[in-house]
């Protein structure tokens, strides 16, 4: 990667002109109503704008570049079938009367049977733009169902200490307070510090299984009659899909409202931080519920839903039972490989991803320190620092499209990286080395914060 | 070893108070500041608010992390120091200099739960 | 692989999962396509959509799309970059973010942006709830009964499960003058629902009065030549960036955009790009301000949001470098042509009446149907046209982009004359 360091406006010549549109030589009626601040845009030729983009663009590493082992992130590769048959809908306005969308009712229809049939739920609801997006409408159904009974003293909903931040995030902008259960030692949930806080206040529990820590909640089965005996709704969150993906179904596990991320579990690009789409599917009983909350503008990101249809059209009947098995034996495989070197505070089989908790010789070297030399052999970091319960916190996913090769060349930077800990760890603290900038500084971009040219 | 000052009382959450004529002066202690590292942004309450003790006032922000601020006694914020708005860092260079609301007290009895250096000592290793 | 695991089979490493909840049998899904198969599958599924000539907007816009953009937003570097949170890989993204913050503060005039939002719609909910966050203790949000239907939707979602007390008013002024809420914010559009541009003067001097903020929700496209939220001395801009070249595709993805003035910055939801500096002094970009966010602040945070729209930030960033404020004059100055053009052939039609006489508009403009509006949306589809969208009070609307031609224009005209409606 080459450091470019121009930014669009440095690029500006009084002039440059790079649209293309008809001569007009209508003049504007004098009113107040007219902006009086001139317009400030870069003036700059299309070549400018081709070139300046593409030299950013090579600074950024892509599923395409290498290899993302991120925990939660499920960054697998996006086909580009999926691409290639989203512009021929770009046409259609969302307004559009029925009949003239046929062909656009259909996907959505055989989205709705496929994710059921995938997830055990009824019925989806394709609004929500992103999965956090999605567990806020799920807690609004929850809600709903609870409202429509009467019941409006279900204000709580439980969340597990290991639950991603959208999770207690989302239930705040829902209006729901927040109550918390601890984790065991062995990662899971504790059944026991769960019983007492069930009640008629509690409107349900927001559950990601496998957990943030790779491992499948065993418990589910009781936690589901639990919550249901105290009237409340199971929500799961469909971050961690992936390892199940044609193996089990969270409607059969007893849950009653989920999200899915399809920019995770069905390979749509994740755009660098969006667009997603974040479908959230209910039991029957919720589905009465489920066109009640309007959570945006128009039918939800139908663009990424096109391309998320294509991904289960070619996985297809017989390749979608591979999926999760691939997921989970390509993260045993590495943890297996790597728990020498590296502290597995939890040795047990886990599903798609698992946790380090920092090298197991650290010698002042930091989760962060090792995040940073990684960049310098080629590799994204896994996601670090995340879940909490784990101070030096080092999570990875494969995911199922990455071949045997890369995994062997991970793991073998991950054994070097161990050794240069041990030989020379100054030169992990101040990694990065190859990359375009090195390590920034962070509290001066708190403290005194320029957003804008 | 943090630094802790005599004559000070600690709340468990590491806030310290000075008492001035019935005003209690809050700021946090020097171990807080170092657990936070290097902050960025304090999240002030306005002058006039009310505040409960062991309840939230406000909050310190650093890069990757953010803490609440929870307040030792109840009464009327009386002021608020505002440099610290420009200036987060003061926080972390001097703990027990930079204060960060000063609150007249509604019930000073309230004082008695908190503890005095030697026992924050033990608690702010 | 199983080996080095420790287990003989795939089967082993689900041992965990109580045996009832592994799924037996085949999923009931199509058999694996092709991908000459998919390209079939979907190419019939596209033929049985009718493409339309649009003439209609309610949010959505036909603009045109410069030939340049899925050039760059279909870069591998970009499209399959995951957030940008390892800053020192991701100087692509993290730019292109902030040159998207600096071109949305210099459309509204604020001075801070964010990173974007799901829509605008969703920017309107998360403006509604700042509001309340910016001024503590109070409850009431006033929206504009002005504002797009899908907007106004929103709003009233977000607003009944947090307990805000949102007042819809086409009385604005009336109501914050009224001096009986506990008013945390108003929020009004820019361009109303019909299409006309508003007038907010003293707006935001009443609102500052009693206390609360004022929002305005407007079409960015439309910002280049009208008065901006800064202009009227509104406190937080959100609004859609679909209308900066972004296709249709059916409502989606599109972008939102949300501004505010600095005093407010801390409370100001989603991710922000700040510019900062590497030990060695190289200019560097990264995600900044993170404590407002909820992976620190968890349920304190200002907003849920994680994921955004960061993709379709890009594309408007590329629209408005190619457009350049040359281009955004021109643009609205055809559309402001176009839309008059029409607005006057229809009412020559004898078929309408229009009770707006005195509004101004740039694109988009509502008439009173003097015809059966059914009819006439009948003989429009007929004829390929999509437009003359009711809205709730009865009137219909037109919206008339750079897109149409003349043509297209008379063709539509000769349609109405000649239909029985």
């Amino acid at each position: 990667m080459k450091y470019y360091d121009k930014l669009i406006f440095e690029l500006s010549r009084k002039g440059r002109t790079a649209f293309s549109l008809p001569e007009c030589n209508t003049e504007l009626p004098a009113s107040t109503l007219w902006r009086a601040t001139p317009l400030n845009l870069p003036e700059v030729s299309e070549p400018d704008v081709v070139r300046h983009y593409t030299n950013l663009s090579q600074m950024n590493f892509g599923v395409d570049t290498g290899f993302y082992p991120l925990g939660s992130c499920t960054m697998k590769y996006n086909p580009k079938i999926n691409e290639e048959i989203v512009s021929q809908f770009n046409s259609l306005h969302p307004l559009q009367p029925e009949e003239t969308v046929k062909g656009v009712k259909a996907v959505y229809d055989f989205m709705d049977k496929a994710l059921a049939e995938i997830t055990g739920m009824k019925h989806f609801t394709f609004l929500p733009c992103a999965g956090a997006h999605g567990e806020l409408t799920g807690l609004m159904l929850m809600r709903e169902y609870h409202f429509s009974r009467g019941d409006m003293a279900r204000t709580k909903v439980i969340v597990p200490d290991s639950a991603h931040g959208t999770n207690p995030a989302s239930a705040a902008v829902c209006g729901l307070d927040i109550v918390v259960v601890k984790s065991k030692e062995n990662g899971l949930v504790d059944v026991e510090d769960l019983k007492p806080l069930l009640g008629p206040d509690i409107a349900g529990i927001m559950m990601t299984n496998p957990n943030t820590l790779g491992l499948f909640e065993r418990d589910i089965k009781e936690i589901a009659e639990l919550v249901h005996e105290c009237g409340g709704l199971l929500y799961y969150d469909g971050a961690n899909m992936n390892p199940l993906l044609g193996v089990v179904r969270p409607g059969d596990m007893g849950f009653d409202i989920m999200h899915l991320n399809l920019h995770k579990t069905f390979s749509t690009p994740h755009g660098g931080g969006g667009p997603g789409s974040g479908p959230v599917g209910v039991a029957e009983k919720l589905v009465p519920f489920l066109n009640i909350p309007k959570v945006s503008g128009f039918h939800g990101n139908f663009g990424i839903i096109l391309r998320a249809c294509a991904y289960i059209l070619a996985l297809g009947r017989e390749n979608v039972k591979m999926a999760g098995p691939l997921a989970t034996l390509s993260a045993n495989y590495i943890k297996e490989s790597l728990k020498d070197c590296y502290r597995l505070p939890i040795a047990a089989v886990c599903k798609h991803e698992f946790v380090f908790d920092g090298l197991a010789e650290p010698n002042g070297v930091s989760t962060l320190d090792v995040a940073k030399r990684l960049l310098d052999y080629g590799f994204h970091a896994p996601t670090i620092y995340f879940p909490l319960l784990f101070h030096q916190a080092i999570m990875i996913e494969p995911t199922e499209t990455e071949s045997l090769e890369t995994l062997d060349a991970f793991i073998e930077v991950m054994r070097a990286i161990a050794r240069e800990a041990a030989e020379d760890p100054e030169l992990l603290h101040s990694a990065p080395h190859n990359t375009p900038i090195g390590r920034p500084d962070e509290t001066m971009a708190a403290r005194q914060p320029v957003l804008k040219y | 070893m943090s630094k802790v000052i005599e004559g000070l009382l600690y709340s468990e959450s590491h806030e310290w108070v000075k008492v001035e004529d019935g005003v209690a002066v809050i700021g946090v202690s020097d171990y807080a500041q170092a657990e936070m590292g290097d902050i960025t942004y304090v999240d002030l309450p306005s002058e006039g608010d009310e505040v409960t003790a062991g309840e939230e006032f406000g909050a310190l922000e650093s890069v990757k992390a953010s803490s609440e601020l929870y307040s030792p006694v109840s009464g009327e914020v009386v002021a608020v120091n505002e440099e610290l708005e420009a200036a987060p860092e003061r926080v972390n260079e001097d703990a027990y200099g930079a204060w960060i609301i000063k609150v007249r007290m509604s019930d000073e009895s309230e004082l008695e739960a908190l503890m005095d250096a030697t026992a924050y000592s033990a608690i702010a290793k | 692989m199983l080996r080095r695991i420790g287990v003989k089979s795939l089967d082993d490493l689900y041992s965990d999962v109580p045996v009832e909840f592994i799924h037996k049998g085949e999923y009931d899904l199509p058999e694996a396509k092709s991908e000459e198969e998919v390209r079939a599958w979907f190419k019939d599924f596209a033929s049985r959509n009718t493409e339309l000539t649009v003439f209609a907007g309610a949010g959505a816009y036909d603009h045109y799309t410069p030939s340049v953009i899925p050039y760059i937003t279909s870069r591998s570097e970009f499209l399959t970059a995951y957030t940008p949170y390892q800053c020192e890989i991701s100087q692509g993204t993290l730019r292109y973010i902030f040159e998207w913050q600096s071109m949305i503060c210099r459309l509204t005039g604020l001075d801070v942006a964010n990173a974007s939002m799901y829509d605008g719609p969703t920017a309107a909910a998360e403006a509604m709830r700042m509001c309340v966050a910016c001024t503590r203790k109070r409850n009431t949000v006033v929206a504009s009964s002005a504002l797009l239907p899908n907007v106004l939707d929103t709003l009233r979602t977000y607003a009944r499960y947090s307990g805000i007390n949102l007042v819809e008013t086409w009385e604005v002024q009336e109501a914050v003058a009224e001096g009986t809420l506990d008013l945390a914010g108003v929020i009004v559009p820019s361009i109303d629902k019909y299409g006309f541009i508003e007038s907010h003067l003293g707006l935001a001097g009443l609102v500052h009065e009693m206390g609360g903020l004022l929002v305005e929700y407007c079409d960015p496209s439309a910002l280049a030549v009208v008065k901006t939220p800064a202009e009227w001395g509104a406190d937080i801009a959100v609004g859609d960036g679909q209308s900066l070249g972004i296709p249709l595709c059916y409502g989606g993805p599109y972008v939102g955009f949300m501004a505010c003035r600095n005093e407010w910055m801390r409370k100001l939801p989603g991710r922000i790009v700040g510019q900062t500096a590497d030990a060695e002094g190289r200019r560097a970009f990264v995600l900044t301000l993170q404590a407002r966010e909820q992976h620190i602040r968890r349920e304190k945070a200002t907003s849920n949001i994680c994921s955004n729209e960061s993709l379709m930030a890009l594309w408007c960033t590329v629209y408005l470098s190619l457009m350049g404020p040359e281009g955004m004059r021109r643009l609205n100055g055809i559309c402001y042509s176009n839309a008059h053009y029409l607005h006057d052939q229809l009412l020559a039609t004898g078929k309408f009446r229009d009770p707006f006489e005195g509004r101004e508009f740039l694109k988009e403009f509502a008439l009173q149907p003097l015809c059966d509006v059914r009819k006439l949306q009948q003989a429009l589809l007929e004829a390929g046209f999509f437009g003359a969208l009711e809205t709730e009070e009865g009137y219909v609307t037109f919206c008339v982009t750079e897109r149409r031609t003349r043509e297209e224009i008379d063709s539509l005209v000769k349609v109405v004359k000649e239909a029985a409606l």
